[in-house]
């Protein structure tokens, strides 16, 4: 994994002719596609294998190809003090970034059933999650009535605002992260409801989905999360 | 008399935008076939709007777009579109409009109200399958390109920026071919092309079930990039979609008959505005509806100014 990035880096180098020349400029990060920690079918029959792969190796890598490349042509904006081109790129850096950001989340928050995935949470998110909603069903329940109102694409979350130490669901729009809904806002766990998540296997009936999810989701991640920020 | 006016009052809606489906000047008896499918003691939900079949069998467009894809995005989409609006309708100030003036509506500006997303699907849903036909694709001719060369350069160009709109419209939504001719700078809602810019063709994108119904323009022609439209045939390789849709798909005959149409529309309306004006000039008393352009009330059983 840091060879991958360091070599990357070095040919990013090699592309900006100057950069090598200027001292003053750092050279830039880029990102890669991290490993899934489990199989492409691990998660059947909840979701499919070849929605795995395809979701993974094809819409993952196209955010993260992206944007670099926004995030290449931002740096160069930057370093010719071009206001408007670096305006311009906020929105490729916003869709592709943030689409990177949510599917590393989103990795993390699925596990096979035979590693945890679908064991419901314990100790302070489990009692939280009572407290706040009452059960975890009631929890489940109103993500997936705002997962299936969502129009059009985006994700459903379950965050915690750090400041209040409150457990909140929020949805956002395309790949917005959820920060954009509140600056304290951290992700515990959240479910992709764009199409290409669920299409091949459930067509249209995006409920449906998001009923059979739960069984692969890895509630360990959200706690780790949780008690990070809730400590 | 009197009773029967208000009656009609109540209907109706100033929407001057819509051009020529209401008249700008007057609203009189405006849709005399103004469907009441509510009955007093009814408990049936009555379908208002139906979803209409594409004008070709499902296996049609293949093997550009599989016949599994239309089963589903016709049949399980489009379809829930037209049930959810039908029921969202129901018992409501929106029951028996036209499902162009729903989306006018309630696009409300903007500030979109809940019928806004089933019915503009609907509408645009309906309009996607007709710019489609079995053996597609290929160029217009005749006045059509003759636009399509004015105002983007050649045809390929214009090839290249319909398909790049596609490509870029993230997440999901449609990319539109329209013609521009409206007159009014619509508030609020983002009117994505300067008022110069007139009796144009333009492309445009619109996230999510937005259409250009809602700046007043024209469309012409539209391709769905929502997920589900492509997914099954192409994964998540849209622009081989896109490129497919193009060289195989389009219906310029479509096209065509809807841009003679536009022009038509847009001609009346320019003779509405040049007759109003006419009148302003000589003094007439003009109707007091027309201050109130870009005003939209419902049941406004005050206003007596609809009697002529």
């Amino acid at each position: 994994m840091a060879l991958r990035s360091s070599v990357t880096r070095r040919t990013l180098t090699l592309g900006l002719n100057s950069t090598m020349l200027l001292p003053l400029s750092r050279s830039l990060q880029t990102f890669s596609l991290p490993d899934l920690p489990y199989d492409y079918g691990a998660l059947e029959p909840a979701i499919s294998g070849e929605i795995m792969q395809l979701h993974h190796q094809k819409h993952h890598q196209t955010y993260i190809t992206n944007y670099n490349k926004a995030l290449e042509q931002l740096h160069e904006a930057i370093q010719k003090g071009d206001s408007s081109t670096v305006v311009k790129l906020q929105s490729a850096i916003k869709f592709n970034g943030g689409g990177h950001v949510n599917h590393s989340i989103f990795w993390k928050n699925l596990a096979p059933i035979r590693e945890g995935g679908g064991e419901p949470p314990k100790a302070s998110l489990g009692w939280a999650i009572d407290t706040h909603f009452g059960s975890l069903e009631s929890l489940i329940q109103k993500m997936n009535a705002e997962g299936a109102a969502l129009q059009g694409s985006g994700w459903v979350w379950l965050g915690v605002n750090k400041e209040l130490k409150k457990l909140v669901i929020e949805t956002t729009p395309n790949q917005d992260p959820l920060v954009t809904k509140g600056p304290h806002l951290v992700p515990l766990l959240g479910i992709d409801v764009w199409e290409h998540a669920y299409y091949l296997q459930y067509k249209n009936v995006r409920p449906d989905y998001l009923k059979n999810i739960w069984k692969v989701i890895n509630w360990k991640y959200a706690s780790e999360v949780y008690e990070k920020e809730c400590a | 008399m009197a009773a029967t006016t208000s009656m009609v009052t109540s209907l109706t809606f100033t929407i001057p935008s819509l051009g020529l489906r209401l008249p700008t000047r007057s609203y009189p008896c405006l849709k005399p076939q103004r469907r009441f499918v509510r009955k007093a003691a009814s408990n049936v939900i009555t379908a208002t709007y139906e979803l209409k079949a594409p004008p070709y069998p499902l296996n049609a467009l293949e093997p550009h777009m599989s016949r599994e894809t239309l089963e589903y995005h016709w049949g399980k989409h489009h379809r829930t579109y037209v049930e959810n609006l039908n029921k969202q309708v129901v018992g409501t100030d929106l029951e028996g409009l036209s499902l162009e003036d729903i989306i006018i509506v309630t696009y409300n500006k903007g500030d979109i109200l809940p019928a806004f997303n089933n019915a503009a699907q609907a509408w645009n849903h309906d309009f996607f399958w007709e710019s489609m036909k079995p053996g597609g694709g290929g160029k217009p001719s005749g006045d059509l390109l003759d636009l399509i060369e004015r105002d983007f350069g050649s045809f390929e160009r214009f090839i290249e920026e319909f398909k790049a709109a596609a490509a870029t419209q993230f997440g999901s939504g449609w990319a539109w071919l329209a013609y521009k001719a409206n007159r009014l700078d619509v508030e609020n809602a983002v009117n994505p092309w300067p008022s110069e810019k007139d009796k144009e063709l333009v492309i445009v994108k619109s996230p999510n079930a937005v259409n250009p119904l809602v700046w007043d323009y024209f469309p012409l022609l539209t391709i769905d990039v929502w997920e589900h439209a492509y997914y099954l045939d192409f994964q998540n390789r849209r622009p081989d979609y896109i490129s497919v849709f193009m060289e195989k798909l389009v219906s310029w005959e479509t096209v065509n008959t809807r841009l003679e149409k536009a022009k038509a529309r847009a001609a009346e309306r320019e003779m509405e505005e040049e007759r109003r004006r006419k009148e302003e000039e000589e003094g007439k008393p003009t109707n007091e509806e027309e201050d109130d352009d870009l005003e939209m009330y419902v049941d406004n059983d005050n206003d007596d100014s609809e009697a002529e």
